[in-house]
Order: structure tokens, then sequence, then C-alpha cells
């Protein structure tokens, strides 16, 4: 399965509030970003909790400048890292 | 003292028991009781695991600051790089990620406690606190200083959420007055707290 997105594209991360088991953190919900990098396909967590490894999904390290994520930051430029699963991005 | 089961366990399940801790018994005696694995199985693998300690990380981080092309090897994939070294990682997939002088990395798993045991041992208790695990994520800065490690201004801070399927390992910058230095004596430096990203490799003068 080839990747939607590339390093350098910037993404938005889907408001979005599924039950069940998530690993998008809630604090990076609806955020913008960058892709960092691809890291490769990974079966879907979200499936995976329950014993379905059926879905594939390429994973990408999402870099998010903190004060996008907080509203603010102790400094400018300080950075966090998130794993994200395709499925919950969004192109800018 | 009432020790007398046969399966193993912990001091602790003499305590009012959680209703995890009270599933985690069961399934540990259906496993032994199914002959999935013996209880003699699930006792070695704890010690083992119990074992392992930060020297496989340490070993990988002085091979990097001693051989640049393993370094950008290790950069581009890390579980391949341990492979060359002759560690098994099993299914690990780790990422590296490299101080400079412009920027210091720092790990937290904010959804739990995703640590590469393989290469550093069992996590520290406050690794899984939930104070380090929401505040590393909010305000890095001061969690460092906390932890004895002031950050200039001018070096961006990354946080690395480990929220997936990779795990991570700070590559810490050499220190200086270390040329010619054997990996050996560079893996001294190396401590498990630098590799997380919450102190500086040691000084030569520390060991």
């Amino acid at each position: 399965m080839s990747p939607r997105f590339r390093a350098g594209d910037r993404v938005r991360v889907r408001d979005w509030f599924p039950p069940g088991h998530v690993r998008t953190p809630y604090y990076v919900r609806g955020k913008q970003g960058a892709i960092e990098r691809v890291c490769g396909v990974f079966n879907n967590p979200e499936h995976l909790a329950y014993d379905h490894d059926d879905d594939p999904k390429t994973l990408y390290r999402v870099r998010f400048l903190q004060r996008d994520v907080w509203g603010s930051a102790e400094r400018p430029d300080d950075t966090i890292d998130i794993e994200i699963y395709e499925h919950w991005l969004e192109n800018l | 003292m009432n020790d007398d089961h046969d399966h193993p366990h912990h001091p602790e399940h003499h305590l009012p028991s959680s209703y995890h801790e009270k599933l985690t018994a069961a399934v540990l005696e259906l496993l032994a009781e199914k002959n999935v694995l013996s209880a003699a199985q699930i006792t070695e693998s704890i010690a083992i695991m119990d074992a392992r300690g930060p020297e496989l990380g340490a070993k990988v981080v002085a091979r990097a600051w001693s051989d640049p092309a393993f370094k950008q090897r290790l950069l581009a994939d890390g579980s391949a790089a341990c492979r060359e070294l002759g560690i098994d990682v099993g299914g690990l997939k780790l990422a590296v990620v490299e101080n400079t002088p412009d920027a210091h990395n720092v790990i937290v798993c904010t959804l739990c406690s995703c640590y590469p045991k393989m290469l550093l041992g069992i996590p520290p208790a406050w690794y899984k606190s939930k104070a380090y695990r929401s505040r590393t994520a909010r305000e890095p800065r001061k969690v460092l200083a906390e932890f004895g490690l002031s950050v200039p201004d001018r070096v961006t801070v990354r946080v690395h959420d480990s929220t997936a399927d990779m795990r991570y390992l700070v590559l810490p910058m050499r220190p200086s007055g270390t040329d010619g230095w054997s990996e050996e004596s560079l893996a001294q430096l190396v401590s498990r707290d630098a590799m997380i990203g919450v102190a500086r490799a040691k000084e030569p003068a520390a060991v």
C-alpha cells in the first residue's frame, strides 16, 4: 500500500472521538503539524485490540509545534512528535 | 504467610486484588493449566526481563559515537543496525533520535509506558508515573530542569510521544575529551537516563 502523505506534507489530525481502543492522544486531535517521516505499515491497533489483524495502515511520525498543540509553549520552536495512523490525518 | 500456591505470584497478591490483578492471575493459571506455558517458563521470563539493564543501549550508542557510517544506518533503521551488532531486538521497531548542539530529544509515552525494554531493561517507576507522562508533553523544559538538566534557550526541545508501534532511543552527544576512547570505555558514559533524554552523557571525569 502506498502512503498518502510524504515527509514535509502539512496535515491536520481529525477531530474525531470514536469509541474503543484508540492510539491517537486526545490532546492532538484537531491540531496541525507536518509529516516528519513515514514509519511503515502496521496493523491498525483499533482492530488489533479486538483480535482482528485485518486492517493494515500506514503509520507516520507527525511533528507539531508545542505552541500549536497547547496554544503556548516554553520556547516557540519546541516540538512534539507523535505517531499517527493515516486514517486519522487530513490534508491541509 | 500462606504461600502454598503452585503458580507464580507476587507478595502483592496477598493484598486485596483489583479486577486487573485478578484477571492477570487467572490468565497465568490458565496458561499453566492448559500447558501453554509452564509456571517455570513464566518465572524464567520474568527473571530474564528483570535482569536486563541499559548495557545494550549503551553499546549501541558507543558504536554510533565511534563509527559515523554505523550512526547513519542506526538513524535510518534502528532495529537493523542493532541486529548488525548481534543484538536480538525481537519485533522491536526502533527509532533513534540524535541530540545535536541545536536540538535536545526526550522520550515519553503519554498513553501508557512504551519503552525499548530490549535495549534499556525495565523502565524506571517515574517513566510510568502520570506526572512524567503528562508534564513532559506540556512543559518538557521544566521537567528536564527537575532532573538537573537545563536546556539553553537556543537549543530546541523535541519531545517524542511514543504512542504506537515504534520505540525510541535518544543518541546523546559524545562528551568532549573522549578522543581515542575504546567503545567499552565510551559505553561507561552512557546512562539509561541519557538514552531517555532526561540527562546528558556523563563527563569523562565522572568515570
